[in-house]
């Protein structure tokens, strides 16, 4: 991502900080990710210290710091999963790729998140990958989903 | 083109209706998340395709629409007029749909619901156990409308409680209205919404806000979401209504970045309005300007307190404060703000054209109207049912729900999200309202109803609320921050087995500190959880700590797998799922189970189909 586009972004939103998340989150959809580089120009341009922005891109739950995979894995640990035994559905993609919750595979296909709830409460336990929906998930069906991608 | 007054909107109506023939065939597709789960996109597209292939165009029509409720049984087809109720369609079924029950009017039985106690299979849509037992004044609009689509709800008399407040109701008249309905706050505390709003007319004039707080973030909850993806304008209509009692003319729309078919949907709606005059300046040429603008939030459970809501529209970073001065009176930019619920926004428009006796006479003494639950976990129907408030847990659970899956126990309900706590089955005939759930040490919250069985641990569930809580506190105040902590540590040291004499009094002496000294919500109701699974199932906690054991087979330090000598016929079925080949044997000979290679996975229990493992 270059600057010019975060330029774009910084002026759709007025050049104001008071548009921060907005702003972070607009970067992050064309980017995968928050780049340092990045964040560093965004507090330039707004006239705002780095540790600020840095704040908020820790804060929120939406933010990642770290480069991210071609599929992002959610994973739903929302109450009505968990009762469905989302964790071990969670564990169960853990070891097949090998990576931890928040982790990224060595190529790069995947990175595994947890969220608190999909909204999708019914389907549980629910996966998504990307923008494709897996309900009433369970440790069987992870392989098969996984060779989907 | 925008509408200039009453009788423009009543002429809209009636050209909107005139187009459509009432008794031309209407498939309608639903939409919602919990179908697109089931892939209905596809369900979606073959029905355009053999609508064009058998050259259909002029003798049906087709509506993709929001959430019906029933989501357990999606992707679901409902054809009008009759309402025929067909689930779990498939791509496959599509061309009989069109030929057999569009053309020649005959039901296809399989895809029909079979009442699982009955055996019966219902037709239409009203018969569904699912359905019948509801009272869908707020929800049942989503299965008529494109949410897209202004016209469909202009047609269901959409925004004509509009022009009645406009109209025919000064701003004290709306406020009365609705302080006769006794209307709640859905969206957790239950607080008075004409109180609120009275409070922020009566502060000083000038800038005043309405806020829609859409970040529905309780775990387990999601008809915030449905409300907002299947009948924006709905929430609009009682948005601009609120504005226009309170003395807005700025509000904001705070939702759930994770809830991209909501943001898509709310926006096209606002431009919609905007385009007819409903929203804007001088709406409905009444004189009365008003503007929504859409905020995205990022995902922070505690932005559902409405002071740390405001602190991040306005793009800070402070998280709660201490109240009073209420929002109603220092609010957004320090002016008086009002901030309602998507829920409670949407029972505006039908108070205020229905007339509160209407809806007063729904629900019980200080808890009027309805609510939207979110009935999910161990239970068979899954899906968002709305049912008059005072309607009791067993009749949500059993009659609605269907029941326990394969047969199980039930053992509680917990409701309230991580503010809430969980119900036992010794009060069952509780019937569910505001006050009830309190008395029980529980709350109404936004309306999670989350049904567990005898394979729930309890303990379990208050480690996973805890751990949920510890994560979401901002941290600010010291009870909230380093009590859930504390009391988190017990929790998952109780179920790894290490749990002590004298750890339950620890934990509900620390519960009932952070209880009274939090800052805001959050930390105020995070014991409830604690509070209730020990007021309500000690022995469970006992169990776990002198015994080491956990009696629901949860807690993975405390349990073991191993193999039903009796039941075990050798089918061999559960050798290739084990992912660390634990289980061995010979076909059709009792197999073995090697508990230093078992990782407790469970998959082997899952594939079993003669319940011939066993967790102990």
């Amino acid at each position: 991502m270059d600057f010019d586009r975060v330029d774009k972004i910084l002026k759709a939103y007025g050049m104001k900080e008071t548009h921060l998340v907005s702003i972070l989150l607009d970067i992050q959809t064309e980017a995968n990710f928050l780049p340092r580089e990045i964040l560093s120009y965004v507090a330039k341009k707004l006239g705002i210290p780095l540790s600020q922005v840095c704040r908020f891109a820790t804060f929120y739950k939406a933010f990642s710091l770290k480069p991210r995979g071609r599929h992002v894995i959610k994973t739903c640990l929302g109450t009505a999963c968990h009762v469905r035994g989302a964790v071990k559905v969670l564990q169960t993609i853990e070891r097949e790729l090998g990576i931890r919750d928040g982790d990224t595979t060595r190529d790069f296909k995947f990175t595994l998140e947890t969220v608190n709830c999909l909204g999708a409460c019914a389907l549980g336990p629910l996966v998504v990958i990307d923008n494709d929906y897996y309900g009433q998930m369970n440790t069987t069906k992870v392989p098969k989903m996984l060779k989907d991608y | 083109m925008r509408i200039a007054d009453e009788s423009g909107l009543k002429e809209l109506k009636n050209s909107v209706l005139q187009e459509r023939d009432s008794l031309r065939p209407c498939i309608t597709i639903c939409g919602g998340t919990g179908c697109h789960g089931y892939a209905c996109e596809k369900v979606i597209a073959a029905v355009e395709n053999e609508i064009e292939r058998q050259n259909l165009k002029d003798k049906v029509s087709m509506r993709v629409t929001g959430c019906h409720g029933f989501c357990e049984r999606g992707p679901i087809v409902v054809i009008y007029p009759e309402k025929v109720f067909y689930q779990r369609v498939a791509v496959d079924d599509v061309p009989e749909i069109i030929s057999q029950t569009i053309i020649n009017s005959k039901i296809i039985e399989r895809l029909l619901y079979t009442d699982p106690n009955t055996g019966v299979k219902p037709v239409h849509e009203d018969d569904v156990p699912f359905y019948n037992r509801q009272k869908r004044i707020i929800f049942g609009n989503n299965g008529k409308i494109e949410p897209t689509n202004i016209s469909d709800y202009i047609a269901l008399d959409g925004y004509g409680a509009l022009c009645k407040a406009l109209f025919h109701m000064t701003p004290d008249q709306i406020i009365e209205e609705v302080n006769k309905s006794k209307l709640r706050g859905r969206g957790g505390a239950g607080f008075s919404t004409s109180k609120k709003w009275a409070i922020t007319r009566a502060s000083k004039k000038g800038m005043k806000f309405i806020i829609c707080n859409c970040d529905e973030g309780d775990p387990g909850a999601y008809m915030d979401r449905s409300l907002m993806e299947g009948n924006p304008h709905l929430v609009l209509e009682g948005m601009i209504i609120g504005a226009y009692a309170i003395g807005a003319h700025e509000g904001y729309i705070y939702i759930r970045n994770e809830y991209p078919l909501a943001v898509r949907n709310v926006g096209i709606a606002i431009k919609q309005a905007e385009e007819l005059g409903l929203l804007g300046k001088n709406i409905l040429n009444s004189g009365f300007n008003f503007t929504i603008t859409v905020h995205k939030a990022a995902g922070a459970f505690v932005c559902g307190e409405e002071t740390a809501l405001i602190s991040s529209i306005e793009g800070k970073l402070d998280g709660p404060r201490p109240r009073p001065p209420f929002p109603a009176q220092k609010g957004l930019w320090g002016k008086p703000t009002n901030i309602n619920n998507v829920e409670t926004l949407a029972n505006v428009p039908l108070i205020i054209e229905r007339g509160a006796d209407w809806y007063s006479k729904i629900g019980t003494e200080k808890s009027k109207g309805t609510k939207i639950f979110s009935l999910v976990g161990k239970v068979n129907n899954t899906g968002l049912v709305e049912v008059p408030m005072g309607m009791t847990l067993r009749e949500v659970v059993f009659d609605i729900g269907g029941g326990i899956p394969k047969g199980k126990n039930f053992k509680a309900v917990q409701t309230g999200g991580p503010s809430g706590g969980c119900i036992p089955e010794s009060l069952i005939d509780l019937p569910v309202d505001f006050e009830r759930l309190t008395e029980v040490g529980s709350m109404m919250g936004s309306g999670g109803m989350i049904v567990m069985d005898e394979n729930t641990c309890m303990v379990d569930v208050a480690k996973y609320f805890l751990g949920f809580l510890d994560d979401e506190s901002c941290g600010k105040c010291v009870p909230c921050r380093e009590g859930i902590e504390k009391m988190r540590e017990i929790l998952t040291n109780i179920c790894k087995g290490e749990g002590e004499e004298g750890d339950i009094e620890l934990l509900e002496e620390i519960a009932l500190t952070v209880k009274e000294t939090s800052l805001c919500g959050l930390g105020q109701t995070a014991s409830n959880p604690v509070l209730t699974t020990i007021k309500y199932f000690r022995d469970e906690y006992e169990e776990h700590i002198r015994n080491k054991r956990c009696p629901a087979g949860v807690c993975l330090d405390l349990i073991s797998y191993s193999i039903d000598a009796e039941k075990c016929n050798g089918c061999g079925a559960c050798v290739r799922p084990c992912p660390t080949q634990a289980i061995t044997g010979e076909k059709k000979k009792l197999h073995s189970l090697d508990q230093e290679k078992c990782i407790k996975c469970g998959a082997c229990f899952e594939t079993c189909k003669f319940d011939s493992i066993i967790i102990k």
